[in-house]
């Protein structure tokens, strides 16, 4: 993306903190050694400032705006294995020492001798989405304009629209992380996405399309006249691809995952089985396991949290490590896993920036970034060409994984069948379900499309939501189970 | 916190302007600890409150909210709603519910149990390590555990608009629940169970906690797939609720006005088997689900929502009440500072006749589904398509576990086939159903 700003103004999140609160370098020391006491082995203080703007439209009325702000600082004790965590939406000094005192309620019982030592990470020498540092507001009518564009663009683009569904949702994040290991960083960190959603009817068949976009950047670098009207007109168009589908197929079949948002197969198959904690605690499908074949030596699949712009990138994660790109699965062989602090304490394992909490409320975990397979060298039409009878799947819901038996699901929502090598009819909404240590070991062809997905991913885990992104060149899976309805017969599929 | 401060903001914004507004402020305090394989790993304290402004102009409409509770930060909000509200749209459905509507009285539904504050950490440490010792003493097999967990809270909610309602109430909620993990030849398997309450001895014993979570994951030791069929599926009543969270997602007043559910136009109609009576009910005294008063002041109460298979009502708040031509339920479930929503309060299927085993026992060759994943149901077409995993029955009997399979069916048609009910509710979750079959669903596996 080609940026014309020049260089954001100098902001500075220690200052921001200090006028807002009056909490001062020196009060976090102080507050950080208290927080120290009775032999714990780290703490942090992790202060956060976000605004969130939403603006709605239906029924071609921007009928709601709303702005929430939300301010507060989580405390964090760690000692061994153990975790003291408390938090506060009224910061004041008094309660970051009530804080700190009921995280450090864990460090008082200490079993063994053995510290959860961690390096100290680097400052943030980079910006990855160096948009203005400002709380300023985008005017609303600007918003309403961008919302009342998308309405139109999809009212016009065919007349079985019969409603229209529009947010642009807005955040701007800033945050302090201070750490008893004696250093200070910020980061501001801002999160913009617009989703259409149109409902199209045609003789009494209604059915949905839905386009999303976004990521870290600018209020216009997202919603530019050209990308609104391709992206209302694909919103439109994958609802009325739907008014013609028909059964999906129920049984193994092989499947070919379009480029983009497909990738949430690596996501749920792959990525939640590498974290940390599950790891450390041996509950993955995939502990004890580094080293091993996982995947034909087609699959190369990273973690990446440092592409500009993306909504799963940050510059550091949220304990404070600079973010990088990490290999899990190199040539299809099981490379590593991701880590918190906590967990790469305990596992003596090396930090890798994906510490991620949802907000100052939240205890950090290993959480994923952007998580993608490389491309391979396929045209994606070859492939396609080389399944005589199978499902074509391009766009995706949700997913779901159990992590310890490895059984993940995600659920197609623009699928077709390919008969002797061509695209034919569209089929309804099924879930694809696999195992997630076996699904990668029957990818028999990568394309060379490689592509990230439009910036719309919320992963939760623990009730923890935060964002993410994920991508896939076009790939053949063999044999994936297909949750339709139609059950194989002996010729063929019945109704 | 209080009253005053809400009247205050409510009166601030009319010298604005502002025809109609309202106000919720809620606080919460909480602790939630983990002990995993019997050491303790988290312990977490919490305390937030949180100001939600919505303001009309004539009839448009703006919110906002704030965890700042200054008085310079309120001032700001005041302002900045105003502004807001001003450039939104005027739409001729808007405003706060009729003065009529709003809730008379608020009754005591014993909602708090004043264990919540100040309940000492160490009573939720041992509830927690008791459960997971029960569930790893369970069985052998029971090897590992994702940990225990107990959390309880406190909240608080005022509620005040400028139709001269003005209400509070405060609730609490304990919860206990583990993970534990079985293995056997290889084979790894994790499940988990949970108890909820409003009041600490209302909850399950630590120890039936942990030995249910361990029975459950042992049966799923050694699970393989199945041929894909055509078979009865008996839904767990751990996982039938889910199916009446659908139809409370298609009976939600913004779902039918915007033409996104597959129950537009059915009121009256019958859109399940005449097993199946669905009621919502706020007025359940010390039920979770269960509250003075919904999210605009208007007093809940019980309906109807499927009656014998019939559509009897919706669930709706002023707005999508005016946008159909009705009146609200009571649902309005408006988050803090949020769009519009509305949600049931307590909803369940009502149990049925025939116990879990009678139904098990009538299924000659079919599924015991025990659990489901990922998030394949379209409210638009009713379309359902879901990641499953549970025990096959053969003769009536459970015989084997099964995995790796997915049911799909359209809700229209699963409804319409529920053909035993069980009798097995156990409302620990606001939305619950007891045991259910349906006569047949595609179950997709080899």
């Amino acid at each position: 993306m080609d940026k014309s700003q020049g260089s954001p103004p100098a902001f500075s999140p220690a200052a921001f903190f200090d006028e807002r609160f009056g909490v001062t370098t020196r009060d976090l020391d102080r507050v950080l050694g208290r927080a120290m006491a009775r032999h714990a082995d780290y703490a942090d203080l992790y202060f956060e400032y976000r605004t969130h703007d939403q603006v709605h439209l239906e029924e071609g009325l921007v009928k709601h705006a709303s702005v929430s702000t939300a301010n507060g600082v989580g405390a964090r004790v760690l000692a061994e294995a153990r975790t003291g965590y408390a938090f506060t939406d009224d910061v004041t000094i008094k309660n970051l020492d009530t804080a700190v005192r009921t995280a450090n309620v864990i460090a008082n019982d200490r079993g063994s001798d053995r510290p959860a030592r961690v390096p100290a990470p680097q400052a943030p020498r980079r910006d990855l989405y160096p948009v203005p540092h400002s709380f300023a507001d985008v005017p609303l009518e600007r918003k309403i304009g961008v919302l009342q564009d998308l309405d139109r663009f999809a009212r016009k683009a065919d007349a079985r629209v019969k409603g229209v569904f529009a947010t642009l949702s807005l955040e701007n994040k800033v945050v302090l992380i201070a750490s008893s290991q004696g250093w200070v960083l910020g980061d501001f960190q801002p999160l913009v996405r617009c989703n259409v959603r149109c409902i199209v009817e045609d003789k009494g068949n209604r059915q949905a399309g839905y386009f999303g976009w976004g990521g870290r950047m600018a209020l216009d670098d997202c919603v530019d006249a050209a990308r609104c009207e391709a992206n209302a007109r694909e919103a439109v168009r994958r609802g009325l691809v739907n008014l013609d589908a028909v059964a999906a197929p129920a049984g193994p079949m092989d499947v070919v995952l379009g480029p983009g948002w497909p990738g949430i197969l690596l996501h749920e198959a792959i990525g939640h089985g590498l974290e940390a904690d599950f790891n450390r605690r041996k509950t993955s499908a995939f502990s004890g396991r580094i080293g091993e074949r996982v995947a034909t030596e087609l699959c190369t699949v990273v973690d990446d949290g440092t592409i500009p712009w993306r909504r799963g990138s940050l510059n550091v994660d949220d304990e404070g490590t600079p973010t990088q790109r990490t290999v899990l699965i190199e040539d299809g062989i099981l490379r590593g896993y991701m880590h918190d602090r906590l967990n790469a304490a305990l596992l003596g394992m090396e930090l890798t920036g994906n510490g991620r909490r949802e907000s100052y409320a939240h205890v950090p975990m290993p959480r994923m970034t952007n998580t993608f397979m490389l491309a391979g060298e396929e045209d994606p039409e070859d492939i396609i060409r080389s399944v005589k009878d199978g499902i074509y799947a391009v766009s995706f819901g949700g997913g779901q994984v159990d992590i310890t038996s490895g059984k993940f699901v995600f659920s197609a929502n623009e699928a077709y069948r390919i008969e002797d090598g061509s695209v034919t009819q569209p089929v309804r909404d099924a879930t694809l379900i696999g195992n997630g240590p076996d699904v990668l070991t029957r990818v028999s062809r990568v394309g060379a499309d490689l592509a990230l997905d439009d910036g719309i991913g919320t992963c939760g885990k623990d009730g923890q939501g935060v964002p993410v992104g994920v991508g896939l060149p076009t790939i053949r899976v063999d044999q994936l189970v297909v949750g339709g309805t139609s059950v194989r017969g002996p010729s063929g599929f019945q109704g | 916190m209080d009253r005053e401060l809400a009247l205050g903001l409510l009166a601030r914004a009319k010298e604005k302007g502002a025809s109609q507004g309202d106000v919720t402020l809620i606080e919460r305090e909480g602790v939630q600890v983990k002990v995993r394989l019997g050491e303790l790993e988290t312990v977490s304290q919490a305390h937030e409150m949180r100001l939600g402004l919505r303001l009309f102009f004539g009839r448009s409409a703006a919110a906002t909210s704030t965890s700042d509770l200054s008085r310079a930060s309120l001032d700001r909000l005041v302002e900045e709603t105003c502004a807001m509200a001003r450039a939104t749209a005027s739409d001729e459905f808007g405003g706060l519910p009729d003065a009529g509507e709003m809730a008379a009285e608020v009754p005591d539904l014993d909602l708090l149990d004043h264990e919540s504050r100040g309940l000492p950490i160490e009573d939720g440490i041992d509830a927690a390590r008791a459960a997971e010792e029960h569930a790893l003493q369970y069985d052998p097999r029971v090897t590992n555990s994702e940990g225990a967990e107990f959390a309880s809270s406190f909240n608080r909610l005022i509620h005040a608009n400028s139709e001269g309602f003005a209400g509070e109430y405060a609730t609490s909620r304990f919860h206990l629940s583990l993970a534990p993990v079985a293995t056997s030849n290889g084979s790894m398997e994790r499940d988990h169970w949970y108890t909820a309450a409003r009041r600490r001895d209302a909850l399950d014993s630590p120890e039936d906690v942990g030995r249910e979570a361990g029975r459950r994951v042992t049966r799923r030791l050694g699970a393989r797939q199945v041929r894909t069929c055509e078979v009865p599926v008996v839904f767990d009543a751990s996982i039938a609720g889910t199916l009446v969270r659908h139809v409370a997602q298609a009976v939600s007043g913004y779902a039918l006005y915007q033409r996104a559910s597959f129950l537009c136009d059915r009121l009256g109609e019958r859109v399940a088997s005449d097993l199946v009576h669905v009621v919502d009910d706020g007025t359940i005294p010390r039920a979770l689900g269960s509250r003075p008063f919904d999210s605009e002041g208007v007093g809940v109460r019980r309906k109807e929502v499927v009656e014998a298979g019939l559509l009897r009502s919706y669930l709706l708040d002023a707005y999508s009440a005016r946008k159909l031509g009705g009146r609200s339920t009571g649902n309005a479930a408006r988050g803090v500072g949020q769009p519009s929503a509305v949600s049931p309060m307590n909803l369940r299927l009502l149990p049925g006749e025939h116990s879990p085993e009678d139904i098990i026992a009538s299924v000659e060759d079919g599924f015991y589904l025990t659990e489901l994943m990922g998030f394949g149901f379209n409210a638009v077409t009713g379309n359902y398509s879901r990641g499953a995993a549970g025990i096959w029955i053969e003769n009536g009997e459970l015989a084997y576990p099964v995995s790796e399979l997915t049911i799909a069916g359209n809700l229209n048609d699963m409804l319409r086939r529920i053909e035993m009910v069980g009798n097995d509710l156990r409302p620990q979750s606001p939305v619950a159903a007891p045991t259910l079959k349906i006569a047949r669903m595609t179950v997709a596996g080899e």
